[in-house]
């Protein structure tokens, strides 16, 4: 790789901010926040001061996204403040996304209305489920009403780009069910819909539970089952399976912010735990809320961590991230960056993937099939 | 030498052959505490770990004994499995006498029995002691009577010891000096030395063990193994005390080592004896037999560009297993290796365990075969031990098979189960003795290829544990053999091939079959794997594939996380060999020749 520098198809890089703050922790979430909302006022100071640090190392973003945590919890003129000030260190296209995550519990048409007035363009609503016994057992705080509401009234406030979060395989729930709860979100029109198979990460409540036999998690069989139905379900609806989990109306309506990450474009992360990337570097800040702050006081970057990817891992992760879209691997520019022909080196076996319709080649990409999207971690190994 | 003993311990598995040597060694104050460590003679890891020993040992024990005279006590070790059993007789075969070890709680097993023929067979005077008695469950009266009733010692002599507790020891010590005959010999005949093991050392070279049984030997001598006649000049001699300790000579009835410039121990053969060049003996000791692999099968390195490390340590291995042959050899779906020869299985397994241990290799080993002999229509005899090289069928015109006798010591209630068992191993010519009350000798005669398939395993495991199994190659006799091929998603996998006779062929490739079944992961796509003798396909298994395993969230925290999990996956695949698309684990690979009834 020439100058270690990664070619990478946009030269635009995304913005991400962590607002790590909920009012309760849902019992899958291993994101970082803390419940304590006192702290929210050093917070923002210390975070425009991060946004500061980096200047001179970013330039311009075109996509930037409020998560958490819930970053709902902010008040409008809070989240103007954030976004000022990066508009004041650094160029934001004109057409960027700007994206903020919302809890339906926490929100109003009031709300939506003055996140729409400070330049917020998409909305990522956490509706998880329509299923309220399904909502209690997740932990969320809301309802499926809630939920409902929201998306009306954000409709209502004038947003064009909406983005709903499902989740499936999860207990009390049945293909049957799940599907329901599909064809709910299908009628509501959102330009974008998640569905994430639950996963459960160390140290959250939820798998603490399983470990202790406490709940159980569907078959193998089962989640390829939602899987597949979920896939066909919705590309039946009109939404394009881009991403395993992601699903957009159109080709312009997938997440721009999260594609970065999944074609190596860099981006910034600022607040706790979050992660940047740039070039061949990936670094994130530590995961908790004081000393991140005092950090910032004091001048010092909050990092915890960072690594240096060698050739091979970036290598690596442009394998299993790229084979996680339907886009697939961009093969001139994998030549380009690792000075190796894919499709030559790995002939033998790509050739029984395609036979077996896990891969195809079109253009100048190698794309999993949806069969083979199920499979990209294995794919990536190849 | 009146005031040597040369003895062994033999015992069952786990009956405290070890300790023994241990308290013995600790007793005589060979080494202090400080240096000890448990189990001295039990050298290498995997003898410690597998509890059994490997190569023989000997060490010379200094004792004073209460008559008031010093005595050398020469402890020869002996290895434990039937792959080395020439090697045992060897190192009986230089001794006077032995201690046989009786665990108090589990009594007489069957392989107290089996080294109790082996020591009456070389005339040794048999001290039987009772170990472990500070066990609760220790019961000394049973033992007492199956030492009377099922080895036919007299009861009376024996001796009870807690090797674990350092109990009965001394006893044991004045046993050896009072009950086991000194050796016999003179030190004016020529020379005449049995060598019962080798080993090398990177700076010596190789350091023969023997016992002297007539004559001197000392340095500067020129000495000849009567083998094959060659010549070395001997550096140095002397005794094994906790390290080598050199002597001016070794006389008559001595054990020690002699070092003579031997570059490798494949030059010097246990069982040998040696001689002077200008003053040599008459006649050879007896016993002597050329031990020769049975057992041959190919070694490859997972990844190719490991051959040269292979080679290296293929080399440096050979150095110390005389029995351990190979040469190179290639295999279209595993590129290119050496085919090794072995005295059997355990034989194999300890080769293939120290090549990465020591040698920090990974490698795949074939599918083991027997050595064939195809007589061909031109009347050309060839030898085939290596499934890439069966003749072209249309050319053959006898094919025969080895054969051995198999030797087995049962209980008799095992003798149904053990008969079903060899008739299943298409055993043959049976002969039954019984040799106690409700014990058996039972011998048939087998082809070498179903015993390296499977059979000690089971033998062992129906007879749980209390038979006894030795073997002899006999002969070849005719056979009626194809080539089975296993075939990977269409692939021929050539180290998985093997020569198997007509009539097993079928169930042979279902079970080699169904044992790929168990042994391959599940991957992307589904995996047909299929028995072949030719174009004809007689047996077939399917690994489906799994559906989905990629991960539901992806963003920018993950990508870290799941890199170093994908990471340490691909190194796990490192261990697999890649054969057409599919990876294939090292352990499928001699998982064929296990049977699933066990």
């Amino acid at each position: 790789m020439k100058d270690n520098l990664l070619k990478t198809p946009s030269s635009q890089s995304g913005l991400y901010i962590h607002i790590p703050f909920c009012k309760s922790k849902c019992g899958y979430c291993s994101f970082y926040s803390i419940k304590s909302l006192n702290p929210i006022p050093d917070f923002i100071d210390a975070l425009q001061k991060e946004v500061k640090f980096y200047s001179k190392t970013f330039k311009s973003f075109d996509t930037v996204y409020f998560g958490g945590g819930t970053p709902s919890l902010l008040r409008p003129q809070q989240l103007e403040t954030i976004l000022k000030t990066v508009n004041k260190y650094y160029k934001i296209d004109p057409h960027s996304e700007i994206t903020i995550e919302v809890n339906p519990g926490d929100v109003s048409l009031e709300y939506f209305k003055a996140l729409h007035s400070i330049g917020i363009n998409r909305l990522n609503i956490g509706v998880q489920s329509f299923d309220d016994q399904i909502l209690k057992f997740l932990g969320r705080r809301h309802s499926a009403s809630d939920a409902l509401a929201s998306m009306k009234d954000a409709r209502n406030a004038g947003f064009a780009n909406i983005g709903i979060d499902l989740i499936y395989g999860v207990q009390h729930q049945n293909i049957k069910s799940w599907e329901k709860t599909l064809q709910t979100a299908i009628n509501l029109k959102p330009e974008h819909i998640s569905c994430y198979q639950l996963s459960l990460a160390p140290k959250t409540p939820l798998y603490s539970t399983y470990e202790a036999g406490g709940i159980k998690l569907p078959s193998n069989k089962m989640q390829a089952k939602y899987f597949f139905n979920t896939s066909e379900i919705l590309e039946n609806a009109g939404y394009l399976h881009y991403e395993v989990s992601n699903f957009a109306r159109k080709e312009y309506l997938k997440s721009k912010h999260n594609m970065k990450y999944w074609n190596h474009v860099p981006y910034l992360g600022l607040g706790p735990a979050a992660h940047s990337f740039l070039n061949n570097k990936r670094w994130w800040n530590k995961s908790a809320v004081a000393s991140y702050i005092k950090d910032i006081s004091q001048d010092k970057m909050p990092v915890e961590e960072q690594e240096l990817l060698t050739p091979a891992q970036l290598q690596l992760e442009t394998l299993f991230l790229g084979l996680r879209t339907s886009t697939g691997i961009d093969l001139k520019l994998y030549e380009k960056n690792y000075c190796t022909d894919l499709l030559e080196d790995k002939k033998s076996i790509i050739d029984t993937l395609i036979k077996n319709h896990l891969v195809e080649i079109g253009g100048d990409f190698l794309r999993p099939t949806q069969t083979g999207m199920a499979v990209a971690d294995s794919l990536a190994l190849i | 030498m009146e005031n040597i003993r040369n003895f062994s311990i033999i015992a069952h598995i786990d009956h405290g052959k070890s300790t023994l040597a241990d308290r013995l060694i600790q007793f005589t104050g060979v080494c202090n505490e400080r240096n000890f460590q448990d189990q001295i003679l039990d050298s290498m890891d995997i003898e410690r770990e597998r509890g059994i020993t490997i190569k023989s040992n000997a060490i010379s024990l200094p004792y004073h004994a209460h008559d008031g005279k010093d005595y050398i006590l020469n402890l020869i070790d002996t290895p434990g499995h039937v792959d080395f059993s020439y090697e045992v007789s060897r190192s009986l075969a230089s001794c006077e006498g032995v201690l046989l070890l009786v665990d108090a709680a589990q009594g007489v097993q069957a392989q107290t029995l089996a080294n109790l023929y082996l020591a009456l067979e070389h005339n040794l005077e048999i001290i039987p002691i009772i170990n472990k008695i500070d066990l609760p469950s220790a019961d000394i009266d049973r033992v007492l009577e199956e030492i009377d009733s099922e080895l036919g010692l007299d009861p009376d002599t024996h001796i009870k010891c807690s090797a674990k507790e350092g109990v009965g020891i001394e006893e044991i010590l004045e046993a050896i000096v009072e009950r086991i005959p000194p050796p016999k010999g003179d030190a004016e005949n020529p020379l005449a030395a049995l060598i019962f093991d080798a080993h090398y050392d990177s700076f010596r070279g190789t350091i023969i063990h023997c016992r002297v049984f007539e004559g001197i030997v000392k340095s500067g001598d020129i000495i000849k193994f009567m083998y094959n006649g060659t010549t070395y000049k001997v550096e140095e001699v002397g005794h094994f005390l906790l390290t080598r300790t050199k002597r001016d000579k070794l006389s008559a009835g001595d054990v020690g080592y002699i070092i003579a410039g031997v570059k490798t121990v494949a030059d010097v053969r246990t069982g040998d004896t040696i001689t002077l060049q200008d003053r040599p003996c008459s006649q050879p000791l007896p016993g002597f037999k050329e031990v020769k692999p049975v057992v041959f099968a190919s070694i490859y390195p997972i990844a190719s560009d490991d051959y040269q490390d292979l080679a290296d340590s293929l080399e440096k291995y050979k150095l110390n297993d005389a029995s351990f042959i190979y040469e190179k050899d290639s295999s279209v779906a595993l590129g290119q290796g050496f085919r090794c020869g072995f005295l059997g299985l355990l034989h194999l397994d300890i080769v293939q365990e120290r090549l990465e241990r020591e040698y920090d290799l990974s490698i795949i080993l074939s599918v083991p075969s027997v050595r064939y002999r195809f007589t061909l229509k031109d009347n050309k005899v060839i030898y085939v031990d290596n499934p890439a090289h069966y003749p072209d069928p249309a050319e053959i015109a006898k094919g025969e098979e080895p054969y051995i006798r198999a030797a087995m010591m049962l209980p008799e209630r095992y003798l149904g189960t053990v008969m079903k068992l060899c008739m299943e191993k298409r055993g043959v010519n049976s002969i039954m003795n019984y040799t106690g009350p409700g014990r058996v000798e039972l011998s048939y005669e087998m082809p070498l290829a179903e015993v390296i398939f499977d059979f000690y395993d089971r033998f062992k495991s129906v007879t749980q544990g209390y038979g006894s199994f030795d073997y002899d190659i006999i002969d070849y006799r005719e056979s009626t053999l194809v080539l089975m091929d296993i075939l990977v998603n269409g692939e021929k996998v050539d180290a998985l091939s093997q020569i198997v006779h007509r009539d097993r062929a079928r169930s042979r490739g279902l079970n080699a079959c169904d044992r790929l079944k168990d042994e391959i992961p599940r991957q992307m796509f589904k995996i047909a794997i299929q028995g072949a003798i030719g174009s004809e396909i007689i047996a077939r298994s399917t690994i489906s594939a799994f559906r989905k395993d990629v991960t539901a969230k992806c963003y920018g925290g993950d990508i870290s996380r799941k890199r170093k999990l994908l990471e340490k996956q691909k190194a796990g695949k490192k261990r697999m060999k890649m054969i057409g698309s599919v990876s294939i684990p090292q352990s499928a690979f001699l998982a064929v020749l296990k049977s699933d009834t066990d």
